[in-house]
């Protein structure tokens, strides 16, 4: 995969914020990105290690330390865009810390994929 | 006609001619009793019709988890042994419960969840009855088998429940996806403990309050709080002996580490982004089965687009879309969204503010990445009492299936078609997805419907229909969209397990020693 040198995932302030009230509370965190029903398209912040992860798992980036990770073929669908990570009001249903506190963080609309659609067909099955 | 429509409306629960009482707060479900949680803290429940709070339901810590864990045990042993006879009893007076209260339970879910009290009367309360009267039909059918290893020597099989069971479900069908999973637990002689999805939390309660005094105490209890906390002291506990959920990936993947973590089983059902595939003879004849499969398309509006299964991505041969897509706009376009409790109201209200923003994001990236919008594509404000609930407008998108809005579930009314060319591109089409749950078929050419059936990687396809949930047809994923089987009796495997019992009816010594 070529070099990239602009960030895959960064956050606003508001969601920084959250990580700093749930870090203060929960210790190191990092991030999962969902896929599928319901929450699917959420992003998960669990304590730092909750998940296992597998080679199969891509590291996007960090934010403000904590690791944001997806799967590495979700990514790919997804036309590898650069995601911006946001907090909204309302809690989602999944294991998430912050919809213990009826919050839960979002992607916000972001930009399209490197080159707009996905590419290399031949790559998938 | 106006006044017709409002008769056709349901009061709001609570209201003095709602068919549901409404008290201002509920308890946990816990040893057949109703028990406040432990730190005395509680949650305000929403409507998504408008957007406000009716009730409140406990916000409910592991303390609480442990309670029903305790009743649960209680129960467990002789639950399990009950005659099935007796079991299947049980869940045919829960089936009873429910048929003598469709109405009561279609209101109370259309106004927990948002969706059209047409589809709660007609399908998710009458379908989860069935659902429990067939699984008190089939325990009754259940054997084991006994093999004859030499003519002293037999191995008796023996199908035992696992005991006490976690059971978590998602928001789009409250009350029927607790059916599909308590009803094969039961009937197999388990105890749950099961956690609603947070932003739906109280219809089950009202189902309990009806079967309080038929199932016995501890056999079933219903804890609610936030994800991060019950739903991960349920999934961890080493006193749980199964582990069932329905919801999204990474949860999903949270799950089966827990259960591997305990050595348990677990069963998860994931979602999807289901193809429904429209091949150009449906258009041959403008008979009934062009009219029906021209509703096929459009039940990608079904439950507002909240389903595991939704048939989100539309695939249509080249040589019919314009005419064929012209016909189904048509019929979106009279798709008649409002209030959820009026009968007539086939959209109702996204499940919460969630939901909704990710749909308004999706569209915007559906903009962006340059598909062409064809109707809808925004909130729909329906004023009055309803401007604050989660309405949108039921949307299509045209574009190719490399876009995000072809890969992942917006869990909305939204709808992404695209074209192909013949039947090898429809299926390159419709598996090239990570997921792999349901689809749909639509021809009048049975070998072409067979053949695209066989190939299609997902557990359900639907075959010149969509969106049938019967009791006895198994539904489950392939591909990431989740491991296990339900709706069919296949299930009561995943929630038994195997004894076998060697015996050997030979007097003499083996000989070694």
């Amino acid at each position: 995969m070529e070099a990239d040198p602009a960030p895959k995932v960064v956050a606003t302030d508001a969601a920084l914020a959250e990580i700093r009230r749930l870090r203060a509370g929960h210790g190191p965190l990092m991030f999962f990105q969902s896929g599928g029903c319901c929450d699917g398209s959420s992003p998960m912040c669990f304590p730092d290690g909750e998940l296992l992860l597998g080679p199969n798992d891509l590291l996007l980036g960090e934010i403000d330390g904590c690791p944001f990770y997806i799967d590495a073929e979700q990514y790919e669908r997804w036309n590898r865009p650069s995601l911006v990570l946001d907090v909204a009001s309302g809690a989602g249903s999944g294991l998430s810390l912050e919809g213990v506190d009826g919050r839960h963080f979002t992607l916000v609309s972001p930009p399209l994929g490197e080159r707009g659609s996905r590419r290399e067909p031949a790559g998938r099955t | 006609m106006a006044t017709i429509e409002r008769a056709t409306t349901f009061s709001a629960p609570g209201q003095v001619d709602s068919p549901v009482e409404l008290k201002s707060r509920y308890e946990n479900f816990i040893g057949g009793h109703w028990v406040a949680p432990v730190k005395g803290a509680y949650s305000a429940n929403l409507t998504p019709a408008t957007g406000e709070p009716f009730t409140e339901v406990p916000r409910s810590t592991p303390e609480d988890v442990e309670l029903a864990l305790d009743a649960a045990h209680v129960a467990k042993d002789p639950w399990a042994e009950a005659s099935t006879t007796e079991r299947s009893r049980v869940l045919n007076k829960v089936a009873d419960a429910i048929e003598e209260h469709v109405e009561m339970l279609a209101v109370a879910e259309s106004w927990e969840n948002g969706k059209p009290v047409r589809e709660t009367l007609a399908a998710d309360i009458p379908l989860a009855a069935d659902h429990f009267r067939y699984f008190a039909s089939v325990i009754r059918g259940e054997e084991g088998v006994i093999s004859e290893i030499d003519k002293d020597t037999i191995a008796y099989h023996f199908k035992e429940p696992l005991g006490v069971v976690g059971q978590i479900i998602p928001f789009n069908f409250p009350i029927l996806m607790a059916a599909w999973k308590l009803a094969p637990a039961l009937a197999a002689g388990n105890c749950s403990v099961l956690k609603p999805a947070s932003p739906t939390p109280w219809s089950i309660l009202k189902l309990m309050e009806l079967i309080e005094g038929i199932v016995p105490e501890g056999v079933v209890n219903v804890v609610n709080g936030p994800g991060a906390e019950i739903g991960k002291a349920l999934a961890t506990n080493k006193r749980i002996a199964k582990i069932a959920f329905t919801g999204e990936t990474v949860t999903g993947r949270l799950i089966m580490q827990y259960a591997a973590q305990n050595i348990i089983p677990s069963t998860t059902e994931l979602g999807g982004k289901s193809p429904n595939i429209f091949f150009a003879d449906v258009m041959e004849a403008d008979d009934d089965f062009f009219d029906k499969a021209i509703e096929g398309l459009v039940l990608y509006a079904f439950n507002k687009g909240e389903v595991c299964t939704c048939p989100s991505r539309a695939l249509i041969e080249e040589s019919i879309y314009e005419p064929f897509m012209e016909r189904c706009l048509e019929r979106i376009g009279r798709i008649r969204q409002g209030h959820p409790l009026d009968k007539s109201t086939m959209l109702g209200a996204q499940v919460s503010t969630a939901q909704i923003e990710k749909i308004e994001s999706y569209v915007e990236i559906g903009k962006q990445e340059g598909a062409e919008l064809l109707i809808g594509g925004e909130r729909a404000h329906l004023g009055g009492e309803l401007e604050g609930g989660y309405y949108f407008q039921p949307t299509v998108f045209k574009g190719d299936n490399e876009m995000r809005i072809f890969q992942e579930e917006i869990f909305g009314p939204v709808l992404a078609v695209t074209t192909f060319k013949d039947e090898a591109d429809a299926l390159r089409i419709a598996n090239d997805t990570l997921y792999g749950l349901g689809a749909g078929v639509w021809t009048r050419d049975t070998s072409k419907a067979y053949r695209m059936g066989r190939a299609i990687k997902a557990g359900r396809v639907w075959t010149n229909c969509y969106h049938l949930y019967p009791a006895h047809a198994a539904f489950g994923g392939y591909k990431v969209s989740g491991v296990g089987r339900e709706n069919h009796k296949m299930m009561l495997d995943h929630y038994t397990q195997t004894k076998c019992l060697l015996v050997s009816y030979d007097q003499k010594a083996m000989g070694f020693f």
